[in-house]
């Protein structure tokens, strides 16, 4: 049954893209789409995708990416935590982030204990073979990750494991880009992944409130191209509607089990995004209930300490939240490419994987790589 | 004279361009200034070719703290031994003519453990053809290193030094078999990240494999490199830098196990972009390319040797992916790779 | 932001499955899965947890998807043609 290599056919693969070249066309002027998914990014960067679009179609990357939006502030809790001697679990994307002064790798480096987990449940496991040390689980990511988080919580982890949440929660960015000033986008390509938790019903009122396109598409490379024909089709056609594309995984619903876990152990509050500033109801933080596991008020975490060190001068040139919003590229930023590379990164959008800029760094934007003749 | 500030961090170690900023800075700089006839530092080659009389002699050495010490597919006794006599093999010597050995060891280090991982030195040396002639012991206090560090020296005799970079436009890449083995499979063993089937390292004293390859299209060969730390991704990148070419690459081409495969897209890492220590990457003139993987092909390390590239002139020190859907470019990885959620 | 990857349920014990992903097998979490798991059954595993039973006709449907786009396209096209040759027609 399912070989996901199924979605892989580079023959549908190029009938799909030369649909969408067609619709593009007949719509005859540039037309701007966003995506808010890092893994979206990263598979069409992973797959080359980039040079099969039309050049009339720009796929932008919005603020999809939870590492990048990850805050300063939430960083430096983190580093703090961890120098205070705490056991710091956390995945692998947030181990470079930069914070006010260093990222959790730079306090590894000067002998902070920190562990990379592939799991909530990793994490866990560490807390239960080391009873006397408290091991705190930095928790990033969106609300695919968060019900992981949410799951481990609820069943009875030990008394010295507790959860520092800097999870974020998708949908209300959306609103926040397409009130944006200078926004182009027609449309929006989401989540498939955090779709199968929330459902596809979640895009629903945004749909209505600004008349724009919805599609939720999954992440092989035919699916985000089915996903692009369908939403340009709908541009084309001027029906601003919620059309899922992904029904291996995303239903009207979604996962009811999982957000009834979801919203029993989080709280979406307003808090701020990385370059994003403020977006109301876009963190989720533990209820009250949950005090017990929950990092913030286990321990003072002081962080007024990192800011006695006056920012990098460079942080105020850092574009970061306006290439997250999609208004500008990495070739707009001054510090692209000249202080700001992966060795020393500046803004988050350098640091991730997902990160834009840290993908146009590494693939070199988006060259035009057709025209290389390999000799017979 | 600039002052060196900060400190090392482990990416310093993953053997992409963090390591080799490092390396540069602190090591080559003065080193490469000091009168050496030969290939030296300067070169950051697998090893040193000294000249003497009409033929060359190829030192490598190399430092081994991997963990875990037991892996799937080895340990760190094996890969103490193949580490050193694959690196003389990429330079051209491929029967050693000795190995040192030296290690550390931290106070209350297992006995059995060490005779287990002896025992896997002596073995692989038999496997490779080779003898450890001298070596060196030292233990340090509990804390002060962590368990173990072996490292090893290799002399060989080469009259014509292989070199990496030396690629011409036209020529084929060539590797010897499968991808990742070794990296993804430490990597799932490293983070407990309980992946039960097919993974397991490479780890393979290639120094035959070599030599049938140079006795078959010793000319042909333009430029050998072993893919260990940073992966194919870092060593097509140093090879095409160094050369001044651009490679394409055929990501369809490249051989993957399926356990590799699977393992790659769970974690989020790329199997480009990790150790393999059982392999090589040749450049090779294009009308001897079939010959070289037919000869691979025969040797038992070498079954699954394939093309899987071509050397052009536009964008030297670039390596252009043909992902079958598109092209894209191959980034050089920056240290070393680590499992993702996103 | 999702690093989400489809795996074949081998084996269950209690909460904790045995999950196949192309030979390299890993134990998954099925507490928040949304439907009832069964061995042979496809789910979609992020970070150790099942986050969804991947139905089976649901690649088919999903095939046909893919068929539907390139389809509606091509009639999008055919119109278009036709509305150029019925103009051509009556400038003529």
């Amino acid at each position: 049954m399912s070989d996901p290599l199924k979605f892989r056919d580079p023959e549908m693969a190029r009938s799909l893209a030369a649909t969408l070249a067609r619709l593009v066309d007949d719509i005859g002027r540039p037309v701007a789409v966003m995506h808010v998914c890092g893994s979206h990014e990263q598979a069409i960067a992973k797959f080359g995708l980039r040079s099969l679009f039309p050049k009339n179609l720009n796929v932008i990357m919005g603020p999809g990416c939870p590492v990048c939006v990850t805050d300063v502030p939430e960083v430096d809790e983190g580093v703090v935590l961890a120098e205070q001697g705490v056991h710091i679990a956390t995945y692998g994307d947030m181990l470079k982030v930069p914070g006010t002064v260093k990222s959790l790798a730079d306090a590894q480096a000067c002998g902070a204990k920190i562990h990379v987990v592939y799991s909530p449940s990793q994490a866990v496991e560490l807390a239960r073979r080391m009873p006397e040390e408290e091991v705190v689980f930095f928790a990033t990511g969106f609300e695919t990750t968060a019900v992981a988080t949410a799951a481990v919580i609820v069943d009875n982890p030990p008394k010295n494991f507790s959860v520092l949440s800097a999870h974020k929660y998708i949908p209300p960015v959306m609103e926040i880009v397409a009130e944006m000033p200078g926004s182009r986008v027609e449309g929006f390509l989401a989540a498939g992944h955090a779709a199968t938790i929330t459902g596809w019903e979640v895009f629903e009122p945004f749909v209505l409130r600004h008349n724009l396109p919805v599609v939720v598409a999954g992440f092989e490379p035919l699916d985000i191209l089915a996903g692009l024909v369908e939403l340009v089709a709908l541009i084309k056609d001027g029906t601003p509607r919620v059309v899922n594309t992904f029904p291996r995984c995303v239903t009207r619903e979604g996962n009811m089990a999982a957000q009834v876990e979801l919203w029993r152990v989080f709280r979406a509050t307003g808090g701020r995004w990385r370059g994003i500033a403020h977006v109301p109801n876009g963190n989720l933080r533990l209820r009250d209930e949950w005090a017990h596991v929950d990092a913030r008020k286990r321990f003072t975490i002081d962080v007024t300490g990192l800011w006695n060190y006056a920012p990098p001068h460079l942080a105020h040139e850092c574009i970061c939240g306006d290439i997250m919003a999609g208004i500008k590229n990495p070739y707009d930023c001054t510090l692209f490419n000249k202080s700001c590379v992966p060795e020393t990164p500046v803004g988050a959008c350098m640091v991730s994987n997902e990160g834009t800029c840290k993908i146009w760094h590494l693939y070199g934007g988006v060259p035009d790589l057709s025209e290389i003749e390999v000799p017979a | 004279m600039s002052a060196v500030t900060g400190r090392v961090s482990l990416k310093q170690g993953g053997g992409g361009r963090a390591m080799r900023a490092l390396i540069e800075r602190l090591f080559i700089a003065d080193f490469a200034s000091m009168p050496f006839d030969g290939v030296g530092l300067a070169a950051m080659d697998d090893g040193a070719a000294i000249p003497i009389g009409n033929e060359f002699l190829i030192v490598t050495t190399d430092s081994h703290v991997i963990k875990p010490i037991f892996f799937p597919g080895g340990d760190i006794g094996r890969i103490s031994i193949c580490g050193t006599v694959n690196d003389l093999a990429m330079m051209g010597a491929t029967r050693p003519l000795g190995l040192t050995c030296g290690v550390i060891l931290e106070e209350g280090f297992d006995l059995a453990l060490l005779e287990r991982i002896q025992q896997s030195l002596v073995a692989t040396c038999r496997e490779a053809g080779v003898v450890v002639i001298t070596g060196d012991t030292k233990v340090m206090g509990r804390g002060e290193v962590d368990g173990i560090v072996i490292n090893t020296t290799g002399v060989g005799m080469t009259k014509r030094p292989m070199r990496d970079n030396a690629l011409e436009p036209g020529d084929r890449i060539v590797v010897t078999g499968t991808i990742g083995d070794h990296g993804l499979a430490v990597m799932a063993a490293r983070h407990g990240l309980e992946l039960e089937g097919d993974l397991k390292s490479d780890v393979a004293p290639i120094n035959s494999l070599i030599e049938a390859a140079l006795h078959a299209c010793g000319d042909s060969i333009h430029a050998m490199k072993d893919p260990t730390r940073g992966g194919l991704a870092s060593a097509l990148h140093e090879m095409a830098a160094k050369s001044v070419v651009g490679i394409v690459l055929n990501e369809q081409k490249v051989p993957l196990t399926d356990a590799v495969r699977a393992a790659g897209e769970i974690l989020g890492i790329d199997p480009l972009h990790v150790a393999n220590e059982g392999k090589a990457v040749i450049g090779v003139a294009a009308n001897a390319a079939d010959a070289l993987v037919a000869t691979l092909r025969t040797h038992p390390l070498g079954r699954d040797a394939a093309v899987i590239g071509t050397c052009v002139t536009e964008r030297p020190g670039s390596i252009i992916l043909d992902t079958g859907f598109g092209r894209r470019l191959l980034a050089e990885p920056d240290g070393e790779p680590l499992p993702r959620i996103c | 932001m999702c690093l989400g990857v489809p795996g074949r349920v081998v084996e269950i014990r209690g909460s904790m499955a045995t999950v196949d992903f192309w030979g390299v097998r890993r134990q998954v979490n099925l507490d928040i899965v949304d439907e009832p798991v069964q061995p042979g059954d496809y789910i979609l595993n992020h970070v150790g947890f099942a986050i969804r039973r991947i139905p089976d006709e649901s690649i088919a449907e999903t095939l046909a998807l893919y068929e539907v786009l390139l389809k509606e396209a091509e009639e999008d096209v055919m119109a278009a043609d036709v509305r150029g040759e019925i103009e051509a027609g009556s400038r003529s």
